[in-house]
C-alpha cells in the first residue's frame, strides 16, 4: 500500500446547484446512497488506497461536515501519527472567503510543509467514486507527468455538471474547458489531480503572485501547454452529483444491482460515520420491490423503486415510488408519494399525496412537516 | 485509581457446547444476534446504559473472535482511562496457572483486578443472556433491602423451570431456599444469573470455596447454597421484561423469531435503550423487483431476490432468485443459492447453499443448522446437515 501521498479535499466552490439539499449543508454532506454523505466517496477511496493523512478544506456551512467527520474514526483516520485535519478558513472576512482556493492553501501552507510526503491528491467532494489512487500515482510516475487528472468517459452524466477534457496522443490532457464551455468531448474530469507536493505549493505561490486564486481554472488550466498533464481514465462506477437533478438520477441509478455493486464494492469498501440502528423491520403488510433499504426502518407499506436511508418509518397502506426519504423520514399511513426528496428528520402526514415529475422531483427540506 | 461504588464481572468463557456447529471455533457470547449484533453486546449495552463504566470480561473458550471483537470496549464507551474494559482471560502465576474451573473460580482468579477498585459491590453477570435490563434499579434494591447478595429472578412457566436455577421465596423478596435445575421445580421463579454481591462477603465466600476440593466452583450450585446455609441475607429482584439463555439451538432461534411482527417480544429499535455493537460497513440492503419480504429483519449488505418470511437475515446475505426462506435465520455472509427452499435453519456465518437446495419442510418443527463456512451441494441428503 502506497504512503507517499497526502489527500486535500477542497471544499472552497465547489459548484453547488443541489438548491434545498445544501440550505444548511455544504455538498460534502448531502446524504446520498442510503446511508451515506457525499464526501464518504473520496475519503473511502483515499484510505483503501493506503493514505492516511487528510486534510478536508471546510468553506462555508460546515457544521455538519465537522460532526460527520468527528476524529476521523470511521475511516480509521484516527490514528496518532497522521490522520484528519479539517481546515476552516482562517478568517471569516467576506472579502477573504470569497477568494480562490489557492488563497486558503496558502493560508494554510504550514500544514503542507509539515507534511513530509512526496504527493497530493487534491480532489473535491462531489464525485460519488471508489477508485484505487494507488494505481492513478502508479500511472503518474510511469508518465513522468507532472499532473495526473482522474478522467471519466462516460455519454450521460445523469444531470451532473464536470469539466471537460479532450485527451491527445498518450493520455496527454490537450484542453480542459469548464462545464459551460462549447467542448465537445465526452471525457470528464473528475477533478482529482495528482502532483508533487512541491509543484502544488510552487503554483499556489506563483499563481497567487500572478493575481490568480483558483486552482483548475487558473493556475492549471492556463499551464496545460508547459507542464505534462495527463489524463487516467477510470473504469468504475462515477456519480457527479451537483445538481438535485443529478442527485435524484444519480440516486436511481444504483438501484441497478450492478451499480450497487460495483461503487460500494469495488474496489473497496466505502465507510461512514456509524449509527446503532437495529437491522430493518418488515411487517405485516409490507411490500418491497427494487429499492435501496438502509438499518433501522419499519416498513408496514409499499416501496417501490426508492432509496430509504436510516430509521424511516413507512406507515400502513402507504405507498412510495421513485423517491427519496432520507434519515428517520416518517410517512403517514395511506400517504402517497412519487418523485419525491425528502430531506432529514421530515414527517408527512398521513393521507397526503405528493408527486414531483421525472425532471423535477419535489424536495422538501430537513426537518418539514407536510 | 478511583473507587468504584460497583464493577461488573461478565462471565464470557462459556464453551456453548449445545449450540453445536455454530460454537466450533466460537465462544458462545461471540455468537451473533438479531442482524447485526452478537450474544454480549447485550450485556456490554445494559453496563453501559446502567451506568456502569468498569467491566471485566472473564473469556477461556475459543477467545480469538471475542477478544478481537471487543477490543478495547469503545462501542460501549468503555474506553476508559479511568476503569474501562479488561478482557481476564486465565493467567499464569508464579506458582503456576489455572484455567477456570468454573463461574466462582474465575472471579477467584481475578480478585486482584476488582480489588484495585475497592468496589463496594460487584455485579456477576453473564455474557450469553438476551436482555435488557437496568442494573442500577437492582442495585437499589439491593440497597434498600439491605441484602447481601441480590439475584435477579424471573418468573417463567413452571414446566420450564426445572432448567434453570429456581428460588423458593420467604419473606417479601427474601430468598429461602435455592434450587439448581431441579426435577420438579416447586417455585416458578429463576434465577437469571444475575447477581450483585457485597464484596467483602463474596470475597469471603470465595475464598472459602476455593479451599473446598469437593466444590465445583460455581455460583449456583455452591456459592449461593453456601451462603443460605450460613443464613447470609440474599434478596431476589424481580425482573419484569424479556430474558432468553439462548443456550440451545431451539432457544436461539426462538430468540429471532421474538424479534418479528408488530410488536415483538423483544424490540431492538428502542431509543432509550440502544444495543451497541462494533462498527459495520455494508451499503443498504437491496431488495430486487422480484423480491417479497413479509415479517422479517434484513440488515445492511443483504441482497434478497427471492422470497423471506418470517426470517432474520444478518449483514451480507445474500437470497438468490425465486428461494422461499421461512421462519430462519441467516447469519453474516451466507450465500443462499437460487431456488433454494429453507425452513426453521439456522445458517452460519458464510455458509454456502447451491442453487436448488431444500433444507427442512414447511411442517417440520426440528430447527436445522447449517454450521459456519459450510457448502451445501444441491443433491445433500439431509443426514448431511449438520444436527446440534
Amino acid at each position: 500500500m502506497m504512503n507517499k501521498a497526502m489527500g486535500v479535499v477542497n471544499l472552497i466552490h465547489e459548484t453547488d446547484e443541489l438548491e434545498s439539499l445544501t440550505a444548511t449543508r455544504c455538498p460534502a454532506t448531502v446524504p446520498f446512497g442510503a446511508r451515506y454523505r457525499l464526501i464518504d466517496f473520496i475519503l473511502s477511496s483515499m484510505v483503501n488506497s493506503g493514505i492516511s493523512k487528510v486534510a478536508v478544506f471546510a468553506h462555508t456551512k460546515y457544521r455538519s461536515l465537522m460532526d460527520h467527520l468527528g476524529s476521523g474514526r470511521p475511516w480509521d483516520l484516527h490514528t496518532r501519527q497522521s490522520g484528519l485535519f479539517v481546515l476552516p478558513p482562517s478568517s471569516d472576512q467576506i472579502h477573504e472567503l470569497s477568494r480562490g482556493d489557492l488563497y486558503h492553501f496558502y493560508q494554510h501552507r504550514d500544514y503542507f510543509q509539515r507534511c513530509k510526503l512526496e504527493y497530493v491528491v487534491v480532489t473535491r467532494s462531489h464525485m460519488v467514486c471508489n477508485v484505487d489512487l494507488d494505481a492513478v500515482i502508479d500511472y503518474h510516475e510511469s508518465q513522468n507527468a507532472d499532473i495526473t487528472v482522474i478522467c471519466k468517459k462516460q455519454a450521460d452524466l445523469l444531470g451532473g455538471k464536470t469539466r471537460k477534457v479532450e485527451l491527445g496522443e498518450g493520455g496527454r490532457v490537450k484542453d480542459m474547458q469548464d462545464h459551460f464551455g462549447n467542448m465537445d468531448s465526452d471525457v470528464h474530469s473528475m477533478e482529482i489531480y495528482v502532483m508533487k507536493k512541491d509543484l502544488l505549493m510552487d503554483l499556489v505561490q506563483t499563481s497567487l503572485a500572478q493575481g490568480q486564486d483558483h486552482l483548475v481554472r487558473h493556475a492549471i488550466l492556463s499551464r496545460i501547454d508547459r507542464l505534462r498533464i495527463f489524463g487516467y481514465l477510470y473504469e468504475g462506477y462515477l456519480g457527479v452529483v451537483n445538481t438535485v437533478e443529478a442527485y435524484y438520477r444519480t440516486s436511481m441509478d444504483l438501484l441497478r444491482p450492478e451499480a450497487w455493486r460495483e461503487l460500494f464494492f469495488r474496489p473497496g469498501p466505502i465507510f461512514t460515520k456509524t449509527k446503532d440502528e437495529p437491522p430493518t423491520r418488515y411487517l405485516e403488510g409490507a411490500k418491497t420491490g427494487n429499492s435501496l433499504i438502509a438499518n433501522g426502518c419499519k416498513i408496514e407499506g409499499t416501496v417501490i423503486n426508492s432509496v430509504l436511508f436510516r430509521g424511516v418509518h413507512v406507515g400502513k397502506g402507504a405507498v412510495i415510488r421513485n423517491s427519496i426519504v432520507m434519515q428517520n423520514g416518517v410517512i403517514g399511513d395511506g400517504t402517497q408519494l412519487d418523485r419525491v426528496i425528502l430531506d432529514k428528520e421530515s414527517q408527512v402526514e398521513p393521507h397526503r399525496d405528493i408527486r414531483g415529475t421525472a425532471g423535477l422531483p419535489f424536495v422538501a427540506g430537513k426537518r418539514k412537516t407536510i | 485509581m478511583g473507587q468504584k461504588e460497583m464493577i461488573a464481572m461478565l462471565l464470557a468463557g462459556g464453551e456453548g457446547k449445545r449450540l453445536g456447529v455454530l460454537t466450533k471455533d466460537l465462544a458462545k457470547p461471540a455468537v451473533h444476534f438479531g442482524g447485526k449484533y452478537r450474544i454480549i453486546d447485550f450485556t456490554l449495552s445494559n453496563c453501559m446504559h446502567s451506568g456502569i463504566d468498569t467491566v471485566g470480561v472473564l473469556t477461556q473458550y475459543q477467545p480469538l473472535v471475542l477478544n478481537r471483537y471487543l477490543g478495547i470496549g469503545s462501542p460501549w464507551g468503555l474506553d476508559r482511562s479511568d476503569g474501562g474494559m479488561a478482557v481476564l482471560p486465565p493467567y499464569v502465576k508464579s506458582k503456576g496457572g489455572d484455567w477456570y474451573k468454573g463461574t466462582a473460580n474465575a472471579i477467584y482468579q481475578n480478585m486482584g483486578f476488582i480489588d484495585r477498585y475497592e468496589p463496594e459491590y460487584v455485579l456477576i453477570i453473564s455474557g450469553d443472556h438476551i436482555y435488557k435490563m437496568d442494573y442500577e434499579k437492582m442495585l437499589e434494591h439491593h440497597k434498600s433491602t439491605g441484602a447481601d447478595v441480590t439475584v435477579a429472578g424471573l418468573e417463567v412457566d413452571i414446566k420450564e423451570a426445572s432448567r434453570f436455577g429456581t428460588m423458593i421465596l420467604g419473606e417479601g423478596t427474601r430468598i429461602a431456599d435455592f434450587e439448581e435445575k431441579p426435577k420438579h421445580p416447586v417455585s416458578d421463579v429463576v434465577s437469571m444469573g444475575v447477581y450483585i454481591f457485597n464484596w467483602k462477603v463474596l470475597q469471603k465466600y470465595l475464598i472459602r470455596d476455593e479451599a473446598d476440593r469437593k466444590s465445583s466452583h460455581d455460583f449456583g450450585k455452591d456459592i449461593i447454597p453456601a451462603m443460605l446455609e450460613d443464613d447470609i441475607s440474599l434478596h431476589m429482584y424481580p425482573f419484569k421484561g424479556y430474558w432468553k439463555d439462548v443456550g440451545t439451538i431451539e432457544s436461539l432461534w426462538e430468540a429471532h423469531m421474538d424479534l418479528l411482527g408488530c410488536e415483538p417480544q423483544l424490540d431492538l429499535g428502542d431509543d432509550d435503550w440502544r444495543i451497541y455493537s462494533t462498527r459495520h460497513n455494508r451499503p443498504a440492503h437491496y431488495v430486487s423487483p422480484a423480491a417479497s419480504i413479509r415479517e422479517s429483519m434484513i440488515t445492511e449488505g443483504c441482497v434478497v431476490e427471492g422470497e423471506v418470511s418470517r426470517s432474520v437475515l444478518f449483514s451480507g446475505v445474500e437470497i438468490g432468485e425465486g428461494c422461499h426462506i421461512s421462519e430462519s435465520v441467516v447469519m453474516p455472509g451466507a450465500i443462499i443459492g437460487a431456488g433454494c427452499k429453507v425452513y426453521r435453519t439456522i445458517v452460519g456465518e458464510n455458509a454456502v447453499l447451491e442453487a436448488g437446495v431444500v433444507l427442512g419442510s414447511p411442517e417440520g418443527t426440528e430447527i436445522g443448522v447449517v454450521g459456519s463456512d459450510e457448502k451445501i451441494a444441491r443433491n445433500h441428503s439431509l443426514q448431511e446437515v449438520q444436527q446440534p
